[in-house]
Formats: C-alpha cells, sequence, structure tokens
C-alpha cells in the first residue's frame, strides 16, 4: 500500500531522515518507535505533505501513486490521515463543522454526494459514543480549550469518521493517562481491518500493549536501523535504545 | 495652466447652459451654490431645504479634509466631480444580462444571489423582469397600517417636512466634518425612517431595500427615527456588488431612538475594491452615528465591509440618555490593495450607559487596515461601562494592521475595558484543514469565518448566510 524508498529529507538545511525505506502492507499495524530527534515524526508529516519539509532525494508512493506530486488536501482525500501530536485550535469553527466539510470534501473527491444530514448525524452520535466523547464537544470549536487528552480523543474521532486507507498516528499517547490512552487505543483498534493500514509513532512501548503492532521499526538518526514484531518492542522497553545503537554502530 | 482655464470656460458655458437648459439630466463636473440650487430644484424641494444645504455648503468651503487617518490617496479634486446624474433611462442601460461584465454575474452566482436579482444589481432595464411594483405596494400597506414611515429621503421632504426639520442633522450636523458638510449639501437621495410611539416595525427594512438600492447615488442620506418604545432593525446595502461608476462616496446615517427605542442597524458593504493595484475602486468616506437620546434606548450597529479602496468610517453612538446603550459589532475585510481606517466612538452622557464594541479586522494581500475607536465618559455619566475587544487576523505578510484606541474617561467610576489581538492565519492551522482533506481556500474560508462569528452571530440571519459566503469570495486567492 505504501512504499517509502530511500528517503531523504532537510528541514531548514539539516538532513533529517538518510535515506530512510518502508513498506506498509493493507491490513499491518506499523509502530516507528526511536529516540527524541531520530526523525519518527517527520517520517509521518512528510508523508502528510507538511510544507517545511524538503524531500531531496527517494521517493514515496502509496497505492502506485507518486505521494510527493500529490497536493496536502489530494493525500487525504485518497485515504492518508495524520493524527496531530498537538492538534491546532481553530477558534470560532465548531467541530462538527470541520467534520462534515471533511467528510465531504473526500466524497466529492470519491464522486459521491454530499452526505444527507441525517445519516451524517446518525454517524456521528455512533462514532463519538464510541469514543467515549459528549456531545458538546461537536457544538465546541475545534481543540479549543480542550485538555490534551480531549484533543486526542477528537484525532481519533476524525479518523473513526472518515475512514482513512492508511492512519498515521503521531505520538498518540503523549500526554494522556491511562484511562484515556485505553479510549484512544479502542479507537485505534476498531480501525483496524484488512485493507486498511495503521502507522503508530511512538516513543515508549506503553501504548504498544493496547495496540500490538505487527512491525516495529526503531528509527535512529534518520534511519531505520532494527526491525522486528511487537516482542522487539517490549524489549526497547526492558533494555532502552543504547543496544540498538551500538549494534547499529558495529 | 492653460488646461485649467479650458474648465473654466467649459464650466462657464455649462452655466449659461443650466439657465437655459433646466431639464437637462446630468450635471457637468463641478461644484458651485448654482449646482445645489439645481439639485434642490430639481428634487422639488421646499426653500427651506435648499436653504439647509447652502448653510453646509459655505460652511464646507472653509473646512479641510481630514488627515488624521491612516489613509495613503492623491487629493480629491472636487471640481471634477459631477454632483447630480439622472438614473440612466431603459434603453441607455444593457438590455439583458448577456451584456453584463461576465465575471460580475460570475460573483452573483458564487454568491448564491437569487436569478431575477442579479439583473437588477447588474443594471439591466430590468422593469419587466420582476414584479417589484406589487412587492413594493405590499410592503407598503403592511407598513402604513403599522404607522411606520419608510420612503426616500426625497419624498419625506416634502411629504413630512415637520418631521424632516426636526430631525435632519440634529445627530450629524451639517458642518460636523468635511464630508458629512458635503453631503448635507449635494445629497442626492436616501432612506427615511420613522417608527412611531410603541410600535415594533413588522419587518426587517432590508428586502425590499435591495430592490430600491438602485441609483440611491453617491451621497447617500439617511434618516431613522424611532419614537418612545419603537424597534426597528434596518439592513442597508447588500451583499453583491453594485455596479458602480462614481468614485467618491460620501454617505450621512443618522439615527435618532427616544426612551426605550431599539434601532438595530446593519450594512453590508461590498464596493468595488479597484483592480490589483488598487485601482478604480472606491473611496468611501462615511458618517454614521446614532443619538440614544432617550432613557434606555439602544442603537446597535453590526457592519460587514469588505469592498471600496479607501474606506473611513466610524459608526457612533452618543449615549445621552440613562441607562442607554450602544454597541458596534464589525468585520472588516481587506485584501489587493485595500485601505480601510474604521472603528467607531463611544460616547457616554448619560448615567449608567453601557457600550459593547467586538471589532474584527482581517488584512490580506498589500492591503492595510486600522481599527480606530474612541471610549469616552463624561462627568455625569456615572457607572458608565464599555468593553472592548478589537482582534486582528492577518493573511499572509505584506499586509498590516494597525490599532489606535482612544479612551476618555472623565468619571471615576466608570469601568472600561479593552482587549486587543493581532494573529497571522496560522499555518498550522491551514495545514491541520487541508490534512483533512479541505482545500486551501476552503480552509481559509473556514478559519476566517470562525475568527467573525462574534460579529457574524449579530447579523439578522439572511445576513449571516451571504456575509460568510461574500468572505470566501473576497479572500478568494489571497494565500499561495
Amino acid at each position: 500500500m505504501l512504499e517509502v524508498k530511500d528517503l531523504h529529507v532537510t528541514v531548514e538545511g539539516n538532513e533529517i531522515l538518510k535515506g530512510l525505506s518502508l513498506t506498509i502492507n493493507a491490513g499491518e499495524v506499523h509502530a516507528i518507535m526511536g529516540p527524541n530527534g531520530s526523525g519518527k515524526s517527520t517520517l509521518s508529516a512528510v508523508i502528510a505533505g507538511k510544507e517545511e519539509y524538503e524531500v531531496t532525494s527517494g521517493s514515496i508512493t502509496y497505492e502506485g501513486r507518486d505521494v510527493l506530486e500529490m497536493a496536502v488536501e489530494e493525500r487525504a482525500q485518497a485515504g492518508l490521515l495524520l493524527g496531530f501530536q498537538y492538534p491546532v485550535e481553530i477558534p470560532g469553527v465548531k467541530n462538527i463543522y470541520l467534520l462534515k466539510a471533511a467528510l465531504n470534501a473526500k466524497r466529492e473527491a470519491e464522486g459521491l454526494p454530499e452526505i444527507p444530514a441525517p445519516e451524517f448525524m446518525k454517524l456521528i452520535k455512533e462514532k463519538i459514543a464510541e469514543m467515549k466523547m459528549d456531545a458538546s464537544f461537536l457544538q465546541r470549536s475545534v481543540n479549543e480549550g480542550f485538555s490534551g487528552g480531549e484533543k486526542k480523543r477528537n484525532e481519533i474521532l476524525q479518523m473513526l469518521v472518515l475512514q482513512p486507507r492508511l492512519a498515521m498516528l503521531d505520538e498518540i499517547d503523549s500526554g494522556l493517562d491511562i484511562d484515556a490512552m485505553k479510549v484512544v487505543a479502542d479507537g485505534v483498534n476498531s480501525l483496524r481491518a484488512e485493507e486498511r493500514a495503521i502507522l503508530l509513532v511512538t516513543h515508549y512501548q506503553r501504548l504498544l500493549d493496547y495496540i500490538v503492532p505487527d512491525r516495529v521499526h526503531v528509527l535512529v538518526d534518520g534511519r531505520i536501523v532494527k526491525s522486528g514484531d511487537a516482542d522487539l518492542a517490549r524489549e526497547l522497553e526492558s533494555r532502552g535504545y543504547d543496544w540498538v545503537l551500538e549494534e547499529s554502530a558495529a | 495652466m492653460a488646461s485649467q482655464e479650458m474648465e473654466q470656460l467649459v464650466r462657464r458655458d455649462y452655466k449659461e447652459g443650466f439657465v437655459t437648459d433646466i431639464e437637462s439630466e446630468t450635471l457637468p463636473p463641478g461644484l458651485d451654490e448654482d449646482v445645489i440650487a439645481f439639485i434642490s430644484n430639481k428634487k422639488g424641494e421646499p426653500e427651506w431645504m435648499l436653504e439647509w444645504r447652502l448653510k453646509a455648503y459655505r460652511a464646507w468651503l472653509k473646512m479641510t479634509p481630514p488627515s488624521w487617518a491612516h489613509l495613503d490617496y492623491p487629493p480629491i479634486d472636487y471640481q471634477s466631480i459631477s454632483y447630480f446624474s439622472a438614473p440612466k433611462r431603459p434603453e441607455d442601460r444593457p438590455q439583458s444580462l448577456d451584456e453584463v461584465d461576465p465575471k460580475l454575474l460570475e460573483t452573483y452566482e458564487k454568491l448564491g444571489i437569487p436569478l431575477h436579482e442579479r439583473a437588477a444589481l447588474a443594471g439591466v432595464a430590468v422593469d419587466a423582469v420582476f414584479d417589484s411594483v406589487s412587492v413594493t405596494t405590499t410592503f407598503k400597506e403592511k407598513l402604513g397600517e403599522a404607522g411606520v414611515i419608510f420612503c426616500s429621503i426625497s419624498e419625506a421632504v416634502k411629504e413630512y417636512p415637520e418631521l424632516v426639520k426636526q430631525y435632519l442633522g440634529s445627530v450629524v450636523p451639517q458642518t460636523d466634518n468635511y464630508f458629512a458638510a458635503l453631503n448635507s449639501a449635494v445629497f442626492t437621495d436616501g432612506s427615511f425612517v420613522f417608527v412611531p410611539k410603541g410600535v415594533a416595525c413588522p419587518m426587517e427594512l432590508s428586502t425590499y431595500f435591495r430592490i430600491n438600492a438602485e441609483n440611491t447615488g453617491q451621497f447617500e442620506r439617511t434618516l431613522i427615527v424611532c419614537e418612545e418604545g419603537a424597534q426597528v432593525s434596518y439592513l442597508e446595502g447588500c451583499t453583491a456588488p453594485m455596479r458602480d461608476e462614481n468614485q467618491l462616496h460620501a454617505a450621512v446615517v443618522e439615527l435618532v431612538a427616544l426612551d426605550d427605542a431599539y434601532i438595530k442597524y446593519s450594512t453590508v458593504q461590498n464596493w468595488y475594491p479597484g483592480d490589483e493595484d488598487g485601482k478604480g475602486g472606491i473611496y468611501n468616506f462615511v458618517t454614521k452615528r446614532g443619538d440614544c437620546r432617550g432613557d434606555r434606548s439602544r442603537i446597535s450597529w453590526t457592519q460587514v465591509e469588505t469592498g471600496s479602496a479607501i474606506t473611513w468610517k466610524y459608526p457612533s453612538c452618543m449615549l445621552r440618555g440613562k441607562d442607554s446603550k450602544g454597541e458596534f459589532y464589525s468585520v472588516a475585510v481587506t485584501n489587493g490593495r485595500q485601505q480601510a481606517d474604521t472603528g467607531t466612538k463611544m460616547v457616554h452622557i448619560g448615567e449608567g450607559s453601557r457600550s459593547s464594541i467586538i471589532s474584527k479586522g482581517i488584512s490580506a494581500g498589500r492591503s492595510n487596515q486600522s481599527y480606530r475607536g474612541l471610549v469616552k465618559v463624561g462627568p455625569r455619566a456615572k457607572g458608565a461601562r464599555n468593553f472592548t475587544q478589537c482582534d486582528s487576523l492577518l493573511i499572509g505578510d505584506q499586509c498590516g494592521a494597525h490599532t489606535f484606541p482612544y479612551q476618555e474617561i472623565g468619571n471615576s467610576t466608570a469601568t472600561v475595558e479593552h482587549e486587543a489581538t493581532t494573529s497571522k492565519i496560522g499555518e498550522d492551522q491551514l495545514f491541520y484543514c487541508q490534512s483533512r482533506g479541505i482545500s486551501e481556500e476552503d480552509a481559509v474560508s473556514m478559519i476566517v469565518n470562525g475568527f467573525c462569528k462574534d460579529v457574524f452571530q449579530e447579523l439578522p440571519m439572511e445576513f449571516a448566510v451571504e456575509a460568510e459566503a461574500l468572505l470566501s469570495v473576497t479572500l478568494e486567492g489571497s494565500v499561495g
């Protein structure tokens, strides 16, 4: 589904990704782990199309399409969706309005008509209950005055509504207490499906107790230095990153 | 200069022509007492009205244009303007929509203007297009039953001279300022509303005004009076860009609210802002003032300003009555090379008077915008309160936003609060929306509409929807 080949990315002249390659197939859950500053968040931001990141070489292909040639909104409409580590506040714009606009943009790209209001309301009610959120969230401005946990739930709510083909979640566990983490993890797990892939970016193994990945990759200094299954994450948890660094240096 | 002599010669020719050809429909450029007499005569005004105009004109001659605003425009040559032109005759207008600039029509479509109104707005000779006469008659009957007078100011001068004499210039005197004096001398038309004691006007004076708005001219004069306990909601202008060849607009609006009266005045202004280099846009110098003359009276100004090359406008409230209330809600959007210096004045005179100001300025392109607001509390205004919030939003990095708040507090019991923010439309906000599949343009309009929400919710429903559409049309292509 997604193929990243020898990707080099610079930000303000500094090379952050230095030849990263990664293949994700439909139905898989991948976790990218690594120490701070290794380039984890850069990867998902580049795939989503954030402007400040300059791809100097390499390629990203999604379902046969050159992702780097697609506009930010095209990528989202095609099913590449990024859940933010720090979702921004948009004062005065109701959450429900953003959801509806996003869903309709996707439908338009797929050649479907706008979703009828009753159908939309039914869908939203269902999803908001799934995320254990109060319906009043819909009428509040996007992320404005939300706690850290509420913002993260809101990101997952958007995923549930928009049903991406590849969901990328950037440090979705940061700043969450254990209850909120369970809700978020349940939401993500409900997204698991044969036709869908999930890419988790996380610093801690903790999240992976709840969302068990098929593949775990360790990102160090802009390159994937080790890949494995869920056991690798547990090993990182008990042994830290140092042994991987040593191994890769050797 | 030879050309000046030429001009004088031309003008002299005209003056002679003026005497013989009183039926002439359009005056050549120039302003003097004869021109004012011509306008007054053309409108069949009584002698007192002409005297009133001449008094304004004589004062105007001694005045100088204000230079304190944060605006940059070449000096206006008042002698190069024609001060009277009769409405174009049907045969001189476009005969069908096919003859109208397709760009204008495209804008109407985006704004969702009904088909039958598009033609009227584009200046097509529409008499047969829609049934304006019967509409007008129906609403006149309904208003008449309630005792509400709603007519053109010219008609009011003839039909209700006592009311006009009593109130005209009582809020904005002829000599108030340079542009108000000019308007008083040469105003061609406008609206007159009178709501008698205890009557709540049975309809918003709006939809019909759009139809009637043709050819009100560049020197519009509006007078609205609400007697004790009366109420009216008045909607000025319309969201569609009118075809307009006049460059200078200097309107005056006067509102009078007696005891317990409530006037809500909403404006959507979308005049031609000029081309990308700012050429050809409208200069808009407006004096709008409401007089909360009675106790517990209330005047509320709501405006959405997106047009004009130059805007100079400060709708104000004189809070004279005890416990009177003034409100100002404003959204001003500038793009391209537009310049706007706009804000409000709240003058607290009466005890317990209150005012609130919410101003939202959005600057894009290479435009420049200033908020200028005065809150003045007089010595008798015990316990007066004001709340001011003015927020600026910048789109791109070539525009400017400035805030000039003035406070003159002459009373220790007054409470005055001021909040101001300036923010840039966040790259992060845009990216967030786009990464949800929303196009850049839709994202901008969504973020801007969110920013303006506090003001939009003050607009009458039908206006609010149009205002949102208007904003996205105005900001089209302002990013990227």
